[in-house]
């Protein structure tokens, strides 16, 4: 089975703020890491070749430094990787994202089934998924907490909704979103760093994709636009309590028992 | 729709390190004293803003203007399993109309599913002016194509200029799927909504996964996708008499085909969610190790509080998923919060800032979670929890 695995590369912390008085975006100094949702697409996709055989692929979008990611799937044990990289796909929003994936995917052979994790940790807004899936004409399903079996034309998967876990089978091919805790994922291997060391990263550009019109790409494929940022509103009706750790708890006791709450 | 241009005549020793100096997402490269914008760039334009004067400029292009005319209405998804409605849509519904009566708009509500003939009369005690029924045995559990397929066929027949969805688990997988399908915009998670004299929806979230709310407009695409968690908004009041009217839509035999199947749905054990919960002691990075729980825990036995975390105690396996609060946890509105040892990054914040009265312990007095406090403590909670605990033991023993 040929499996493709949907990863990003994301800021280690979330310490990007608006300056209140300039209005201007800082950041300190910010180290980048694998989104940890999409660590367990990955354990997930690996498990799956481990007991039916086939590859695991790997593709990201991003900057030229997003290859790193890749080299770390690889360090897990994905077979092959693509990054899409080019400054045409600049101020993609989701929509103009999950076109510019769908078109890199049409560029890797046969994909049987595609994994993704949940949602990102910068994002957040866990729709990429879904919409590439529309854009591939494929069925999607979200929330999958457990793989149940794999047949040869179909998988049985469990989706975690509110009130219920339904169990339900899906045709290949087909995308599945995978919960945190799926599977435990694997730490990079020190052994594997080695052997893919000098493994190729491929990198697909715009030129490289069937569509060849640029206003479905980047900013220009975006229907929604950032008219302003800001900091996020500042609650002026406060008190703030200073004083040792006893001071402060019998401040505290007090408030909840005049607030009824103790 | 624009795209930056580089005036490379104007760069110069000067003026290229601040250029790259100034973005905030590395972005802008100095390549042997050329300016090169790679893929990192998120069009935020600070660079044209507060760059050098004329280095960096954003040049409009023209496009075909949209006939914003012809999209009429703010209709709302009816999240539902089996016919049960999920209280955000009633959230939604109240919304809706606030949004609609702005513009002069009707407010619709699109229900797809199964014997659901009867639910669809509750719509019409919450304000909506139609509530458009797609009734088929195939559309009895959610599954992607036909669900889609349906909200396509209300689309494509009422054409309504904007669409609110439930961000529930069913929400988040539709919205995107018809928001592709319509190649048009789709914001998640928006905290506030307003409407615009044009219709454009106003849209705000927490964005570039930093202390950022963006403002995010659909300018020219209709209908205009948002979706918004439960316990964002709030729930108009049921009125005794029902008005608006239902229309029962039919949906081609081949719209309805999947390529999954449902096998088997089983009921999950009912436990109390963070989400109902109306007292809630939630906890962070501040607590220095597992077994330290146990403290904050029975924190929140006392005073009868249910347990809440932030992402990072998450992924250290500390606590379930479940408990989390916060765009990639769950949205809660109690009447009490105290976070304990929380800085109060957006992403939390966003789940928890329309709680009633929210305390919050944290040694730095700085930290960002003092913005959105009613009451804040500074202060070690280390100091603080375990003083409060035997307070309120010795309280409850006096009584």
């Amino acid at each position: 089975m040929d499996i493709l695995v949907c990863i990003k590369q994301v800021p280690e912390t979330s310490k990007v703020e608006v300056d209140p008085v300039t209005g201007v975006l800082k950041r300190d100094g910010v180290d980048s890491k694998m989104n940890p949702y999409d660590l367990y697409a990955l354990e997930t996709a690996l498990r799956i070749r481990e007991k039916v055989g086939g590859t695991v692929k790997v593709i990201s979008m991003g900057p030229p430094q997003a290859s790193e990611v890749i080299k770390e799937a690889y360090m897990m044990g994905a077979d092959e990787g693509v990054l899409l990289s080019d400054r045409k796909f600049a101020g993609a929003d989701v929509l103009a994202t999950s076109y510019t994936i769908s078109q890199g995917v049409r560029q890797m052979g046969n994909i049987d089934l595609i994994l993704c994790g949940k949602q990102t940790t910068d994002g957040d807004t866990a729709q990429v998924g879904p919409e590439m899936a529309e854009y591939l004409g494929m069925p999607h399903i979200a929330n999958v907490i457990k793989i149940e079996a794999i047949k040869a034309s179909s998988m049985v998967v469990e989706m975690d909704m509110p009130n219920t876990i339904e169990l339900a089978e899906i045709k290949f091919p087909c995308l599945l979103t995978v919960e945190k805790d799926i599977y435990q994922p694997r730490l990079p291997s020190y052994k594997k760093k080695l052997e893919t060391k000098d493994r190729e990263v491929k990198v697909l550009s715009f030129k490289d994709f069937e569509d060849q019109n640029e206003k479905r790409y980047g900013l220009n494929g975006s229907p929604t636009q950032v008219e302003r940022i800001f900091p996020p509103a500042v609650n002026t009706d406060k008190e703030i309590w200073n004083g040792s750790g006893a001071e402060l708890a019998e401040r505290l006791t007090a408030k909840l028992k005049e607030l009824k709450f103790a | 729709m624009g795209r930056l241009v580089v005036n490379q005549d104007k760069v110069n020793a000067a003026n290229i390190d601040e250029l790259v100096k100034i973005c905030p997402f590395g972005a802008i490269e100095n390549n042997g004293g050329k300016i090169e914008v790679n893929a990192a760039c998120k069009m935020c334009k600070l660079c044209v803003k507060k760059g050098p004067t004329g280095v960096m400029e954003f040049v409009e292009e023209e496009v075909e203007e949209i006939d914003k005319s012809a999209w009429n209405g703010v209709a709302v998804y009816v999240d539902h399993v089996d016919g049960d409605i999920h209280p955000v849509t009633f959230e939604l519904i109240g919304k809706a109309r606030e949004l609609a009566d702005k513009v002069k708009h009707p407010v619709y509500a699109v229900f797809v599913g199964h014997n659901i003939a009867d639910k669809a009369k509750e719509m019409l005690h919450y304000g909506v002016d139609e509530v458009f029924v797609y009734d088929h045995e195939e559309l009895k559990d959610f599954r992607i194509e036909p669900y889609t397929a349906a909200l396509e066929a209300f689309i494509n027949k009422v054409k309504p200029s904007t669409l609110l969805v439930g961000a529930t688990t069913i929400g988040r997988s539709l919205a995107p799927r018809i928001a592709a399908r319509f190649k048009t915009g789709l914001t998640a998670d928006c905290t506030v909504l307003d409407m615009k004299d044009n219709t454009d929806l106003v849209q705000i979230r927490p964005a570039f996964g930093g202390n950022i709310m963006a403002q995010i407009i659909n300018p020219n695409n209709r209908p205009q996708l948002a979706t918004v968690r439960y316990k964002v908004m709030n729930a108009p009041a049921r009125m005794a008499v029902a008005a608006g009217k239902i229309t029962v839509c039919e949906m081609a035999a081949d719209k309805l085909i999947s390529a999954i199947n449902v096998l088997k749905v089983t009921e999950k054990e009912v436990e109390a969610s963070i989400s109902d919960a109306e007292v809630i002691v939630a906890v962070g990075r501040g607590i220095k190790s597992e077994k330290d729980l146990a403290m904050v825990k029975e924190l929140a036995d006392l005073i009868g509080a249910q347990l809440a975390v932030t992402r990072p105690l998450i992924e250290a396996g500390w606590a379930d998923a479940k408990r989390q609060i916060g765009l990639s946890g769950r949205t809660v509105k109690p009447k009490l919060i105290i976070t304990c040892g929380i800085s109060g990054a957006v992403q939390f914040t966003a789940g928890m800032n329309n709680s009633d009265c929210i305390v919050a312990i944290n040694q730095d007095s700085r930290a960002s979670i003092f913005n959105v406090a009613h009451y804040g403590i500074v202060g070690d909670l280390y100091e603080v929890l375990p003083r409060l605990i035997s307070n309120i033991k010795e309280g409850k023993a006096i009584a």
